[in-house]
């Protein structure tokens, strides 16, 4: 098996004591991330990505970089889980699911247990998608070293008629942000020919709209001004995880193996595809609540509430990094930021990667095998520490955290400039997540737009504009008709929906 | 819903609904504006730079026109509050200090206007003693001038307290 031996020349890249000591620090760092609001996967990885400038020039940097940089999002995945259970706030959108059981049980003295159920879960949720990544990257890297324009803007399409498919807004609330997302992505110079576009003669616009930006506005201030809205006060249940509590629930946990198989399944195919890991927790807790014994009494503080959506979300927020490093196609916003560290770094995502930088890759699958483990324990044993953070009073964390987001805008240019679009799309955010725009779109359309159009226009180039070029053969006909599904699904359920109420 | 007082409405629902999907009208049309200046049209070598973002616009435009109707023929919708006013204070005590933290940067750098930052939240909506108001802030930033500055070398914008400090 060559990726078995792939792997472990990987191991072999991932166990230096350098890329060890960043595992943790990134775990540590991302937890705290996690549980921090306002500061998330997506905007803290944003955050910290102009640090890694320097460390990723020298040899074998990148692959440490990446290491650090994809330890916080594991970090922050397990971050999000604390505050949902202890404080009934979830710190990330896709532990929104996890309050619902998680709470109850903190409640009622049972937090070491829903702790401790969230974490393994995670972790087995993880798990599962690690090993789908091992296996499964390298045969769609292969398989897409044969792709052309056509079919690379046929994945694009597929991505973003996938957001309109499955998301829970309005569909054209999410056609309006991702179409926002591209117009910004159009900003600066066009890609083909090099003349400037919707600049409107202003200076600072000549480079584009960086979405790095615009993530820690939209997700950083606009998440900080929502949480006002809530009070300033954070009332918990106070955790304490000992050995006992863990083995107890460990011994529990095997009974609801049905259930961790079906979230991760749910959450790998929601990663890859994407839909993301917030369906994906949403979803797995329905289909548990439907087929558990219990399931009457789910919300009202059961562990199987608790292990369906965490393994789910981890799954899928795992999972989406395997578009991302095989097609360059990223299936979550944190995945996002992640391959704009990429190209920061001068690596080109896609097929070519796993040919070209195999190192990195197989660094980085290995990474994701102990960044894991190392999350688990980092979690299982500092719990009472990371919640303590969130009894830190609003009024000094808030412009902390105002502050380490406007030092992450102005680091990435270092212009002033950004930092005022930090702030115009902090308000952005606010407003949108009011009135339920969905924001991973428009984010990945900021990041993919140029390559979106890019190979657009290189297919019509190459079909002399005849559109028909996405549907002349099978592979890139099939992709094109389940986008167009995809994107008129909404249609298609209302008219049944109408049909069957007749 | 109470009337009067903090928990009233700043804003309908009904009103957000519209403001916004009425700001994306018009950024829309903004973008197919330059589109069309461009040359949205096919050109001798290809589609010409406007052409892939006049379609965008146009999206952007039939969608918040539909979101305007929807917005409008939504009765049940408009009598929500999007924002009630004891909100909107809370909202605007954090903002509208950011915007003026973040023109301070531009001008007297970020280590001082920072401290300012932090302290005026501690002291203001946290009622902080003094001291615990400088010690918090003044060490969060040496905190990151030694992460950022002496670890990490990437410069911050400074000022001239930085440049009488000898620290740039």
């Amino acid at each position: 098996m060559d990726e078995i031996q792939s792997l472990i020349h990987g191991f072999g890249v991932a166990m230096s004591t350098k890329n060890l000591l960043l595992m943790f620090t990134g775990i540590v760092l991302g937890v705290i991330i996690g549980v921090l609001p306002g500061l998330g996967g997506a905007n803290g990885v944003a955050i910290l990505l102009p640090l890694t400038f320097g460390m990723a020039q020298q040899p074998g940097g990148a692959t440490s970089a990446i290491i650090l940089l994809s330890c916080i999002y594991w970090g922050a995945l397990f971050g999000g889980a604390i505050t949902s259970i202890l404080f009934n706030i979830p710190g990330e959108p896709w532990s929104v699911a996890t309050t619902f059981d998680g709470y109850p049980l903190a409640q009622q003295g049972r937090a070491g247990s829903a702790l401790t159920a969230a974490f393994t879960s995670s972790f087995v949720g993880a798990f599962v998608a690690v090993v789908v990544i091992t296996f499964l990257s390298p045969v769609v890297a292969r398989f897409a070293l044969e792709f052309g324009p056509p079919e690379f803007f046929a994945v694009y399409l597929l991505t973003f008629c996938a957001f309109v498919g499955t998301s829970k807004e309005p569909p054209f609330k999410t056609l309006a942000a991702m179409m926002l997302g591209f117009a910004l992505a159009a900003v600066g110079t066009d890609p083909v020919t090099g003349t400037l576009r919707l600049t409107f003669g202003s200076t600072h616009l000549l480079t584009g709209f960086d979405f790095l930006v615009a993530v820690i506005g939209l997700f950083g201030i606009g998440e900080i001004l929502l949480t006002l809205e809530e009070g300033l006060a954070f009332k918990g249940a106070s955790a304490r995880i000992n050995l006992k509590v863990v083995l107890e629930t460990w011994k529990e946990l095997p009974r609801y193996w049905m259930t961790s198989i079906r979230s991760s399944a749910v959450g790998c195919f929601m990663g890859i595809v994407p839909g993301g890991a917030t369906p994906a927790s949403f979803m797995s807790y329905g289909v548990a609540r439907r087929f558990s014994k219990n399931g009457d009494k789910f919300g009202t503080g059961q562990i199987e509430g608790v292990v369906a959506p965490e393994t789910a979300a981890h799954a899928a927020g795992t999972a989406a990094l395997l578009p991302m490093i095989t097609l360059g196609v990223p299936g979550s916003p944190t995945a996002a930021v992640l391959l704009g560290g990429l190209m920061i770094w001068g690596l080109q995502p896609g097929p070519l990667l796993f040919i070209e930088q195999k190192d990195f890759v197989w660094g980085l699958i290995a990474s994701m095998y102990l960044g894991n483990i190392a999350g688990l324990i980092v979690v299982l044993t500092c719990v009472p520490l990371f919640a303590a953070i969130l009894r830190v009073p609003f009024s000094v964390i808030a412009p902390i955290i105002i502050v380490v987001c406007a030092i992450g805008a102005y680091t990435i240019h270092n212009a002033i400039f950004d930092v005022w679009m930090m702030v115009v799309f902090g308000v952005l955010g606010y407003l949108f997540k009011k009135l339920q725009y969905p924001l991973a779109p428009l984010v990945l359309a900021i990041v993919l737009g140029d390559n979106a159009e890019a190979s657009f226009r290189q297919a019509m180039l190459g079909s002399q504009g005849d559109m028909s070029v996405f549907f002349s053969k099978p592979l890139v006909g099939s992709m094109t008709a389940l986008a167009l599904l995809l994107l008129f699904w909404p249609l298609i359920a209302y008219l049944r929906g109408r049909l069957r109420r007749r | 819903m109470t009337e009067g007082g903090e928990g009233r409405a700043a804003f309908r629902h009904r009103t957000a609904e519209i403001a916004v999907a009425g700001l994306f009208l018009a950024l829309g049309a903004l973008v197919v504006y330059d589109s069309v200046r461009l040359g949205m049209t096919w050109g001798a070598d290809g589609p010409r730079p406007g052409y892939f973002p006049f379609y965008v616009g146009m999206i952007i435009c039939v969608s918040a026109a539909i979101n305007i109707v929807r917005a409008v023929l939504l009765r049940a919708e408009a009598e929500k509050t999007f924002v009630q006013v004891g909100q909107l204070k809370m909202v605007l005590t954090v903002l509208v200090p950011s915007v003026l933290y973040v023109a301070l940067v531009g001008w007297i750098g970020i280590y001082v206007s920072s401290i300012l930052f932090i302290g005026f939240f501690m002291r203001w909506l946290g009622k902080y003693a003094w001291w615990k108001v400088a010690v918090v802030s003044v060490a969060t930033m040496v905190v990151f001038f030694l992460i950022f500055e002496v670890w990490f070398k990437v410069p911050l914008p400074k000022g001239f307290v930085e440049a009488w400090l000898r620290l740039n």
